[in-house]
């Protein structure tokens, strides 16, 4: 029976430099089995190169990296034959069907061939694309290929499911279609390892997270620990018609008080609370009146722009 | 000690197996192409041995011999046959793998090594160009062109000229940046094929291209299967063989490093 504390990963002063450019700049982590573990960061936090080097397709430049209690530089083979990987494009072979890939790929774990087939007809039948098995991969849409990639990391029954953010670039509904099929996995004791920038998909899968900003991790925690450390309970989003940036910033100076702490951002500013009714209460008797009030819930996105200063996705808000 | 190698090995040929797996449920569909291969390398044969030979007649060999000018080029041909099959198979088969198709990344996350795809890559070219080499060497003995039971050896001996080639073709693969590239290396082919003994006898080149053709494997390949075709064997085949064995390994060695380096960043 595996021990349920049993680490699977241990890195300490993990670091890897490609020249000049630092990736990752010593991270520390534990992920233990059976829970989900993330690693939440903006595009270039150094995330995905983690991701390879625990994936042992890539040399650490410094630092201690263990897998299973193995050394990723010696035995690296070893050590992938018990991961399951989904890479973040998905590198499905082009040139077979979606039964064929999982067969052939099964076949690279040494798995006999009538196993091979038992167990793709099984992980088609997870992934819900059974109908498709004769298809082309490129036939398949984008959210398809995902759950095609994530059937065929599953394949040697691995200790651990890595994962690099597993919805980015699928539509809402494939997203939820992907999201769903991985809680079956948590559900089934499966360890999984995700990196995301996405806060709603580490708030929900994951046990466990850490935060990482430009090659470092800046906090670790449960989701829930995470905003309960880094922010207030509650976020009272304001906003004052057009007014942009440099007015906001000043307006921001007037709200002093109103909260435990007030984030000028370019289109709105974020009140952090303890109580939205105290702070809505405190505006009005200053007669500030934005044109909008917006209270929330304080999310891992706004521990992220705590920590940070700025905001998970930039580019895609 | 042993033990230990043993099961090296034999997770070497599983793993290089399963890639060889990998190769034939993609090309099954494609069996057309390995058809298409074979039939070139008769057309060759029908147009010079047949067409030119006819004109030729029987020409004297440097060390006195005459032989049919059919019988001379024939060899030359098969050993360029099982060249180009390789050749094919692990340059722009596997850059198109490699780099376009990026079939190596997912495999990359197996348990799989560089060593095993290169050697799986190696052992697929090997069968594929196993089966251009069967097929000629069978219409050769239907037209009378295999004389002695040495030349049954022909077929082993191209089996030296793939390897070599295999592993040629497969650094290439990794050197080469784009297609432009194929064409050069199609060029300089195409020149071992014209001037590697192919048509004519070394010894009828000028003196100072002689060591240039020295130097072409083609040419090793080709003294190796027509020294056997005819009948002929010498001690100069174990120069050839090693000269053909060392640009396998090496071939194999760099390939499966560069593959590495590029996958492993």
């Amino acid at each position: 029976m595996p021990d349920d504390n049993e680490m699977l990963v241990r890195a300490s002063d993990l670091r890897k430099s490609y020249g000049d450019h630092e990736a990752v700049r010593g991270v520390d982590f534990e992920i233990r089995r059976g829970e989900a573990f993330g690693f939440l960061g903006a595009n270039g936090a150094g995330k995905s190169t983690t991701m390879r080097m625990i994936g042992c397709v890539s040399q650490p430049t410094a630092g201690t990296l263990e897998v299973f209690g193995r050394d990723p530089l010696t035995e690296g083979a070893a050590i992938r034959a018990r991961l399951g990987v989904v890479p973040q494009d998905n590198t499905l072979d082009g040139m077979l069907t979606v039964f064929e890939n999982l067969v052939v790929y099964a076949r690279y774990f040494g798995i006999k061939k009538r196993d091979a087939r038992v167990k793709a007809a099984e992980l088609l039948d997870f992934v819900q694309l059974t109908a498709r098995a004769k298809d082309q991969v490129n036939e398949l849409s984008g959210g398809m290929q995902r759950r095609l990639a994530i059937a065929r990391s599953l394949i040697n029954d691995p200790d651990l499911v890595i994962l690099d953010e597993p919805t980015t670039g699928l539509d809402p509904q494939a997203r939820h279609l992907v999201w769903e099929r991985l809680f079956q996995l948590k559900h089934r004791g499966v360890s999984i390892l995700l990196t995301t920038h996405y806060m709603d998909e580490a708030e929900q899968l994951c046990d466990r997270l850490v935060v990482m900003d430009e090659g470092r991790i800046i906090a670790a925690g449960s989701p829930r620990e995470l905003i309960d450390t880094h922010v207030t309970k509650e976020v009272v989003e304001l906003r004052f018609g057009a007014a942009h940036t440099a007015e906001l910033a000043e307006l921001a100076l007037t709200l002093t008080g109103v909260g435990a702490q007030i984030e000028p951002l370019p289109d709105k500013i974020l009140v952090y609370t303890d109580d939205a009714d105290d702070t809505g209460a405190a505006l009005e008797a200053r007669e500030i009146t934005p044109t909008s009030t917006l209270a929330r819930r304080a999310t891992l996105e706004d521990v992220f722009l705590r920590l940070t200063g700025r905001a998970l996705v930039e580019d895609e808000a | 000690m042993s033990v230990i190698a043993y099961g090296a090995a034999r997770a070497t040929l599983r793993s290089s197996g399963a890639l060889l797996n990998r190769n034939w449920v993609a090309m099954r569909r494609a069996w057309i192409l390995v058809v298409s291969g074979a039939v070139e390398s008769l057309l060759f044969l029908f147009a010079f041995g047949f067409g030119v030979g006819a004109l030729v007649g029987d020409i004297t060999l440097p060390d006195g011999t005459t032989v049919s000018y059919t019988a001379f080029v024939a060899p030359a041909i098969l050993a360029n046959a099982a060249m180009m099959g390789v050749l094919n198979e692990t340059s722009i088969n596997v850059f198109a793998k490699f780099k376009w198709m990026k079939v190596y990344d997912g495999i990359l996350n197996t348990p799989l090594r560089p060593w095993d795809v290169a050697l799986g890559e190696v052992w697929w070219a090997l069968i594929r160009g196993g089966t251009y080499i069967g097929a000629f060497v069978v219409v050769m003995g239907l037209f009378g062109l295999l004389d002695s039971w040495w030349s049954l050896l022909a077929v082993p001996a191209c089996v030296f000229i793939s390897l070599a080639f295999a592993g040629i073709g497969l650094t290439l693969a990794t050197l080469f940046r784009d297609w432009p590239d194929f064409d050069w290396m199609m060029a300089v082919v195409f020149a071992m094929f014209l001037f590697g003994g192919t048509f004519t006898p070394v010894e009828a080149y000028p003196a100072f291209a002689q060591p240039i053709v020295y130097v072409m494997p083609l040419y090793h390949g080709i003294e190796l299967v027509r020294g056997l075709s005819l009948g002929q064997p010498g001690p100069m085949m174990l120069v050839n063989i090693a000269y053909l064995l060392a640009l396998s390994v090496g071939g194999m060695w760099i390939a499966q490093r560069r593959l590495g380096k590029a996958l492993y960043k």
